[in-house]
């Protein structure tokens, strides 16, 4: 800390001057460099910038008042701008806070892990289906629901399956007990899909319709690898005037570009499903290989993805039976269907459709 | 079902594509071929065919060969099955049909002097050793090889009987009440009287379409035969076949409707082959057949087609020109149908009408739609173009997407994973949680006993599901599910949206330098009070009961758990899991769990965000250290706080609860913070004595004392 006195000035000429000031800097940044401490920075406020006893109130004292009035702009100056030095070095020590030796003395690892809170994580079978409900509501489709629990008339015979049809042996059904004695059409039964939507949406509102109906249904399959008793399905269904293939084709072409990327290539082939006609089967180009041919695609180039078709006017005839505008020969329309499970597992690489339902924490977290 | 493309080519002998561009056109129109195999030179390949349940008539060689046919415009030969003479009957075989409902023909023809012996290549068209040794089908006798050639060329089930076995006639119609018949498969079954059977003047013969019977079958000592080709109803196959669970290759066709016209020229190809081997036709064939079935399958009404309703509902194609009526003549035509055009001047213009005719092996054909379908399938579905349709009305959601929304994150925002489980339990499980338990709905036909009834309640899941993580050694999870429970009848089932919860472990999840505590009670708490908060609630509070009161649900621990009600109506209840039912599931750890009614929460409107003046004056804090009975609970103090309405009081919480050894047992201390503050004004000091005067005169009305000042200062040191 400098202590010596303020020297009195004889010369004022331009040499004398900055050998002065040069000489307080000097003082001044020597001062500046011992600061640690909160009352060290205001010792040096006091010493250099009191009003009192501060040493710039000195110079000025002493060498502006012995000064010859010429040279008195000249010191003035200079006095100024060092005056800026000082309280730059001030503000510089105050600005800097405790010492590097305070701070070493609160070291911590830092390559401990974080401290975690649990981040929820969606579904993924939630997810995916809200991905795919989202991109048919920019197409302008609503969302629609139904019960888990169905009569045989909206889950079969109004989709067209016949009692006593061949294709009720593809859908093994979960029915309710004690049904046997009710009429057939009333029995209740889980949904084997969640086509049944549809006949409830055309009963409840005339055309033109444009749905998405996300659901749980269930069948009475063994559980394996990929099956499940219980799974998710989307379904759609758009019914309106000059409804036509090609639009079935054009909309499915746009969701599963909007879904797997604007590469994915669709392509449709003859299918059978008891309520559409004609009916489809939807492949896109292998979402892993490009359609090169990999093992998930079983070297095809291709995955089946879902079903879909023009609805059949006997579907139309049932819906007729409440809302007489479903008439056949002046609307048209088409429904598809997809597995969420399979798209899910697509998409995320899971290669057990049973852990979707295990509430394992491990599987699910991996999700958020 | 495996085809020989060796086969399909001598029916198409203009067809210039290799096997690979075959089985691609094919699988593109629906005959779907999912194995191609080289079978040598010479030999082409064998496809591995998947064809859907509609499409039966092409579950063979010709119908395969047909639909190739029809995809390249290229001929199809007719089957040969031109036969020697016939030598003349004293009378006609009798055959007569009893089942007039089930049987729509009958034919039978009869060989005598006939040699069983092995299969060969008998003739052109009846390459039998050739194809069976590529198809890998197991040969029997030349006679019953017949039969399998014929179908697998055909799909036309044919049966060979020994014609010394037959006793009198054939008769085809029901069985009798307790008849008896061995089948080829070594059964002797009792028949149903529903049983459609083919039977001889004194037995059942055969399961008519599903199965021959053992003692007529062909045997090396066999001289004569009838061959038997029929057309039977599927509805009475089906039932037959299920009866006796049966399903074979003629079950699967009868089943799904045969061809009408198939019978004699299946009779022929058989017994053309088994003359090939020595042997002569005895009298003509016989042929009874049922005229209200013939007008059912192959005598059909036309259906009226037009071309406008084709391109009504297929659209637009990428050949610019669409679908004209040259191609529905083209396509339709090559598949067997007649067209006669309904217009006198300009029949191939775009008001083109047709009645088309329906030939008798596409029983699926039945519609205008069908028609449409086929012009669309062997069209090729890929030559349409993509179109869209144009937007329609505006986009709705659901009613409760918002609600469900809101439940969702909150609990996704408080660290919770959102599970999925089974949608049935077991009684046990139901009789446990469910909220009613008279009113759980059981299943008829259930996958398991675990799963043998319809969920009354989300609990017992969630508490599978918390369990299985325990087991799996995750000792920290934090699980929701929003799903459906279901209660009422078999006769009614009512579904309601709910959710449950369930917890176990440490707070915080994960940290390395700070130990963790168990989750309790009211971290749970706090997550339901998150979720009620997300709706506009004018009353929502928590209360529990005694448990000799019977109302707090078996699975929660009675003093550690609460009921949750918004507006006067019960909608959930959560808690720590009673010790009873952790113990019953191996579980060590504290569980908290809770289920909430989510009918009953969507009916109130969401809470919506609004703004509130922040004031810019400065708040202050005031704790007050309290003194309470151990009877008093919180809610009192809270109760009279609010019920002081003092607007500057802006703010008061709990800071600590503590037991204090100077106290005793009846007592504890409670420390209250409270913040004053106004919008408009600092608070002058005498407002703010007179603010904590207030405060504390509240509270020792709800029966707090205030510990002294020199004790508070003790106590506050602690924070």
């Amino acid at each position: 800390m400098t202590n010596e006195a303020i020297p009195n000035l004889t010369a004022f000429d331009e040499a004398a001057l900055d050998h002065a000031f040069a000489a307080l800097e000097q003082q001044a940044a020597a001062d500046a460099a011992t600061l640690d401490s909160p009352e060290a920075i205001e010792a040096f406020r006091l010493r250099w910038l009191g009003r009192k006893q501060g040493r710039l109130n000195e110079v000025s004292a002493r060498w502006l008042k012995a000064a010859p009035p010429e040279a008195k702009k000249a010191l003035g100056q200079r006095f100024n701008a060092f005056k800026a030095i000082v309280e730059g070095l001030l503000e510089q020590a105050a600005g800097s806070g405790p010492s590097d030796a305070a701070l070493a003395a609160e070291a911590i690892d830092i390559t401990l892990p974080g401290t975690r809170r649990l981040t929820g994580a969606e579904h993924p079978i939630t997810r995916t289906m809200n991905e795919i409900v989202q991109v048919f509501a920019a197409l302008g489709y609503s969302v629609g629901v139904g019960p888990e629990v169905e009569s045989d008339y909206y889950n079969f015979e109004s989709m067209n399956f016949p009692p006593g049809h061949p294709a009720r042996d593809t859908q093994d059904t979960l029915v309710v007990a004690g049904q046997e004695r009710r009429p057939q059409r009333d029995r209740l039964l889980l949904r084997t899909h969640t086509s049944p939507v549809q006949m409830r949406t055309m009963e409840q509102q005339p055309p033109p319709v444009r749905i998405v109906i996300p659901g749980k249904v269930h069948r009475n399959d063994a559980a394996d690898a990929t099956h499940s008793p219980i799974f998710h399905q989307v379904e759609g269904l758009c019914v309106d005037t000059n409804i036509t293939f090609s639009d079935l084709k054009g909309t499915l072409d746009h969701a599963m570009k909007a879904l797997f990327g604007s590469s994915v290539k669709t392509r449709f082939f003859p299918s059978f499903f008891p309520f559409t006609e004609p009916s489809a089967d939807v492949q896109i180009s292998c979402i892993f290989c490009g359609g090169k041919g990999c093992r998930k695609c079983k070297q095809s180039g291709w995955i089946e993805l879902l079903g879909c078709g023009m609805v059949d006017p006997a579907v139309f005839a049932f819906a007729q039976e409440k809302q007489p505008a479903y008439d056949p020969k002046r609307i048209s329309g088409f429904a598809f269907g997809m597995g969420v499970e399979r798209i899910a597992m697509m998409k995320y690489g899971v290669s057990e459709i049973g852990q979707f339902f295990a509430g394992d924490m491990r599987f699910l977290g991996q999700f958020v | 079902m495996r085809i020989l493309t060796k086969w399909l080519r001598s029916f198409l002998p203009a067809l210039a594509v290799d096997d690979a561009q075959l089985a691609e056109d094919l699988t593109l129109r629906g005959i779907a071929v999912e194995g191609i195999y080289d079978l040598g030179p010479g030999n082409g390949s064998l496809y591995e065919m998947d064809i859907t349940t509609n499409r039966v008539d092409a579950m063979n060689h010709y119908g395969v060969a047909r639909e190739a046919a029809a995809i390249y415009g290229v001929p199809l030969q007719p089957l040969d099955v031109a036969l020697p003479e016939a030598q003349k009957a004293k009378a006609p075989f009798s055959v007569r049909i009893e089942a007039e409902d089930a049987c729509g023909r009958f034919t039978a023809r009869v060989l005598r002097g006939i040699s069983i012996g092995d299969s060969r290549d008998w003739f052109p068209g009846a390459e039998v050793a050739t194809y069976f040794n590529l198809l890998e089908q197991k040969f029997i006798s030349n006679a019953v090889d017949a039969t399998n050639f014929a179908w697998l060329a055909m799909g036309q089930p044919t049966h060979a009987f020994d014609l010394d076995k037959i006793e009198g006639g054939i008769v085809v119609r029901r069985a009798r009440k307790g008849e008896r018949l061995k089948t080829l498969d070594g059964m002797d079954r009792v028949l149903d009287p529903n049983d459609l059977v083919v039977a001889d003047h004194a037995k059942a013969l055969a399961l008519a379409g599903v199965m021959g019977g053992w003692d007529s079958m062909i045997t090396p000592e066999t001289k004569n035969v009838l061959v038997e080709a029929a057309w039977f109803d599927p509805m009475a196959v089906r039932q037959t076949a299920r009866r006796h669970g049966l399903h074979t290759d003629a079950s699967h066709r009868f089943e799904r409707g045969a061809d009408f016209n198939a019978a004699p020229v299946a009779s022929a190809l058989v017994s053309r082959i088994l003359l090939a081997n020595g042997g002569t036709i005895e009298g003509e064939l016989v042929d009874a057949r049922i005229a209200a079935l013939e007008q059912r399958t192959a005598s059909r009404r036309p259906v009226a087609l037009a071309l406008g309703e084709v391109q009504r509902i297929l659209g637009q194609t990428v050949d610019e020109e669409g679908i004209t009526a040259a191609i529905v003549e083209n396509v339709l035509t090559a598949l067997g149908c007649g067209l006669a055009s309904q217009q006198a001047g300009q029949p191939t213009g775009e008001d083109a009408e047709w009645l088309v005719a329906l030939p008798s092996w596409r029983l699926d054909l039945e519609r205008e739609i069908d028609l449409i379908e086929e012009v669309a399938r062997v069209y090729g579905y890929n030559r349409f173009a993509n179109t869209l349709p144009a937007y329609g009305a505006g986009v709705t959601a659901l009613p409760w997407a918002d609600h469900e929304a809101a439940v969702r994150g909150t609990l996704l925002a408080a660290g919770f994973h959102e599970a999925i489980s089974s949608t049935f339990c077991s009684a046990a499980e139901a009789a446990g949680t469910a909220p009613q338990p008279a009113q759980v709905v059981p299943l008829g036909n259930p996958l398991s006993e675990e799963a043998g009834v319809l969920r009354p309640s989300l609990v017992a899941g969630m508490l599978g599901m918390i369990a299985g993580n325990l087991h799996r050694d995750v000792s920290d999870a934090r699980l929701f599910e929003l799903g459906t429970v279901f209660s009422g009848t078999t006769e009614k089932v009512v579904e309601r949206p709910a959710v449950s919860f369930g917890a176990v472990g440490a707070l915080p999840e994960q940290g390395a330098l700070h130990p963790g505590r168990a989750i309790e009670f009211h971290d749970v708490k706090g997550v339901v009070e998150q979720v009620l908060a997300r709706v506009q609630a004018a009353a929502a509070y928590f209360d529990h009961f005694s448990p000799e009161a019977g109302i707090t649900p078996a699975w929660l621990h009675p003093y550690r758990s609460a009921r949750v009600v918004v507006e006067g109506i019960t909608v959930g209840w959560f808690g720590q899991l009673h010790p009873r039912e952790a113990a019953a599931r191996k579980i060590k750890e504290p569980v908290l769990v809770g289920e909430l009614y989510l009918d009953r929460l969507y009916k109130l409107p969401l809470r919506r965000p609004a703004a509130r003046e922040i004031s810019r004056f400065q708040p202050v804090r005031r704790d007050f250290s309290l003194v309470l009975d151990r009877g008093i609970p919180w809610e009192a103090i809270d109760r009279a706080l609010a019920e002081l309405q003092l607007p500057e009081l802006v703010e008061w919480r709990v800071r600590e609860v503590f037991r204090d050894a100077r106290l005793g047992e009846r007592e504890y201390s409670l420390l209250l913070g409270a913040t004053f503050q106004a919008p408009d004004r600092t608070l002058r000091e005498e407002e703010l004595q007179e603010y904590q005067a207030r405060v504390a005169a509240a509270v020792g009305k709800a029966g707090a004392r205030l510990r002294t000042q020199a004790q508070t200062q003790s106590q506050s040191a602690l924070y």
